[in-house]
């Protein structure tokens, strides 16, 4: 399960995930992270028996948590089916099935990529 | 031999008895039955593609107004369309990008708002004669306010197209779709095996006059496209048809990211099969037509293309480059290229769609050559610094300060021992370090993703670099990267100075 962590600036020096994985044990991997001045954006990987600890301890230390269940919303009016956002995601996320595109959930860590590659303007990411 | 008139196909399609198969079906079928079996079994093969054609346009004619304006320049929801052609003709192309939104709102938004049943806002300027007094005017139309709404596209349905990746170290925004840097992706366009030029590639039935489906309308064949250029397998069709009559469903706007605007179109033609030279070409595969990946990454002309592959391959969804496999994935659609098929199939069964006989067959001689250019503007080397001074990264600030300040740039290209470009180092690099007090070794200051060209480049290739990437100077190198000069943003704007 994926789970997108919106860190506040003031606890961004704080070592946050470091403190989340000695307290769980959980297996945690990293899959992206933008920190700016203003705020940070973390996409985390979390096995799914430790994922309501791992959600819970982070609340706990202030973070907003907000698991990734679908990956992209997509405007099926405006899809053709084209195929523009298969090759630029980089977790694999759409594949064809048919020539149909179809999203696997679970594997988007919001990055935005296909959102500017779809030539009809039909994704929008979870968040924004 | 096996022979059939398309007077008997019309007749069948007019009766209901018409034998019509999908241009993805036929080749299993001469497969079975052999090419003399085919003929006797089928009549029509249905063809279909679905994607960008930025080659598009509709005239459009607005009625005359009171007292009357002869349009010099109009705007259809911020759009310019071309009004030089007579009072209240317009011409409004694809690609045009709208004034107020921008590559994201263009010409073929316009159409698909028009065939929505949308209401546009149209803004007319006038020239002001004696005939046509009114200067300028304001109204707001719908599709079936205009009295015209005539499609007529000069490059559409390419018979196949070049595949396309990107081997420079920056993502590459293009027609292609997003480019992703260093071989990341490859993107291809066209139908293969359902491509309507691809399943006659000889022209033995489409010519001028073949009416086709267009967008869901019924159009025509106004002849080869612009570019046409059957002799290397790069055929297009020009293409007209009552916009009227069109469907949002196979008419879509669509915006290339730091591109622009396209049309995304859906054309569809039956094949009849007269014979067993139709039955062979209508029985082409995925695997039987070819193109080049093209490298996207130079940004010229003349493309270095890296291997053939064919639209099978491309379809798998994985090829090898350089030993890697990359991704491919397709900018058109061939899920509605398949519902153009099948829609098209439909209508011949029921009789709502007959064959054409051609006015004349399409040239089978074309012409894609490059642009003759009387103004050559100059390449790199032509105005570039050759009395360059180089440093090695082992020596310290103070003296690349001294270089800095006694030579003629505020850039210093730092090269090994055999004179190879490593990195670079500029007066701010020198200035951060001294304020700092951190490092005397250039080596540990200079940037090293350092931007290079090389001198036989165009100058326009130079200037986009400094804009794409905010910087000043590079410097020229070799074909083994070894440095031979250097540009700077003065060269390129004296340049411009003297042109004046």
């Amino acid at each position: 399960m994926k789970l997108m962590l919106h860190v506040a600036p003031g606890i961004v020096r704080y070592p946050l995930i470091a403190s989340v994985i000695l307290e769980t044990g959980a297996l945690v991997n990293i899959e992206r992270a933008s920190i700016d001045a203003v705020s940070g954006e973390i996409v985390l990987e979390v096995p799914q028996d430790k994922c309501s600890m791992v959600k819970e301890a982070f609340e706990r230390r202030g973070v907003k948590v907000v698991p990734l269940e679908i990956p992209v919303i997509r405007d099926e009016n405006e899809c053709v089916h084209c195929g523009a956002c298969v090759s630029i995601c980089p977790t694999g996320t759409f594949r064809f099935e048919d020539w149909l595109v179809v999203a696997d959930s679970g594997k988007c860590i919001q990055c935005g990529a296909c959102i500017m590659g779809c030539p009809q303007r039909a994704l929008k990411l979870v968040l924004k | 031999m096996q022979e059939k008139s398309l007077a008997d196909i019309n007749e069948r399609i007019r009766d209901g008895s018409a034998r019509v198969v999908t241009a993805e079906e036929m080749p299993d079928i001469v497969d079975e039955l052999g090419l003399a079996g085919a003929v006797r079994e089928v009549d029509v093969v249905t063809t279909g593609t679905f994607g960008a054609m930025c080659s598009s346009g509709v005239f459009l004619n607005l009625g005359h107004s009171d007292p009357p304006i002869k349009i010099s320049k109009a705007l259809l929801n911020k759009v310019e369309a071309y009004g030089g052609v007579a009072a209240v003709d317009l011409f409004l192309g694809a690609t045009q990008p709208s004034e107020d939104r921008g590559i994201e709102y263009g010409g073929a938004h316009v159409m698909e708002d028009l065939i929505s049943g949308k209401q546009i806002e149209v803004d007319a300027y006038g020239a002001g004669t004696d005939c046509y007094p009114q200067m300028d005017l304001q109204t707001s139309l719908r599709l079936e306010d205009f009295n015209q709404a005539i499609m007529v596209n000069p490059r559409n349905a390419y018979q196949r197209y070049n595949a396309a990746t990107n081997s420079a170290d920056r993502t590459m925004h293009t027609y292609m779709g997003t480019l992703l840097p260093r071989f990341g992706n490859i993107h291809y366009s066209g139908s293969g095996v359902l491509s309507p030029l691809s399943n006659d590639p000889n022209f033995d039935y489409i010519g001028v006059g073949t009416r086709i489906f267009l967008a869901g309308a019924q159009g025509y064949v106004m002849g080869s496209g612009t570019q046409h250029n059957p002799q290397n397998n790069f055929s297009t069709l020009m293409v007209t048809g009552d916009l009227k009559k069109m469907n949002n469903r196979f008419l879509r706007a669509a915006t290339f990211h730091k591109y622009g605007p396209s049309l995304y179109l859906g054309i569809g033609i039956p094949i009849p099969i007269l014979s067993e030279k139709l039955a062979k070409s209508t029985a082409v595969r995925d695997r039987d037509i070819t193109v080049p990946i093209v490298d996207y990454g130079i940004a010229r002309r003349d493309r270095p293309s890296l291997k053939m592959v064919s639209y099978e391959d491309l379809k798998s969804g994985m090829i090898e480059i350089n030993g890697k496999e990359v991704s491919t994935s397709s900018l058109s659609s061939f899920h509605v290229a398949r519902e153009v098929a099948l829609t098209l199939k439909q209508q011949v069964e029921k009789g709502e769609f007959l064959l054409s006989s051609a006015v004349e067959p399409l040239s089978r001689v074309g012409s894609s050559r490059p642009m003759k250019q009387t103004k050559e503007s100059p390449n790199v080397g032509d105005v570039m610094s050759r009395d360059v001074v180089t440093v090695h990264e082992d020596i310290g600030v103070e003296e690349a300060a001294r270089l800095i300040v006694s030579g003629s740039f505020d850039h210093l290209p730092v090269v090994s021992r055999d004179g190879r470009l490593m990195g670079i180092i500029t007066a701010w690099d020198i200035s951060k370090a001294v304020a700092s007090g951190k490092s005397s070794r250039i080596g540990d200051i200079m940037t090293r993703r350092v931007y290079s060209v090389n001198a036989d480049e165009p100058i326009e290739l130079a200037a986009r670099t400094f804009d794409t990437h905010s910087i000043s100077a590079m410097p020229v190198v070799d074909k083994d990267n070894k440095v031979i000069g250097m540009i700077t943003s003065n060269h390129l704007s004296r340049l411009f100075a003297r042109r004046r």
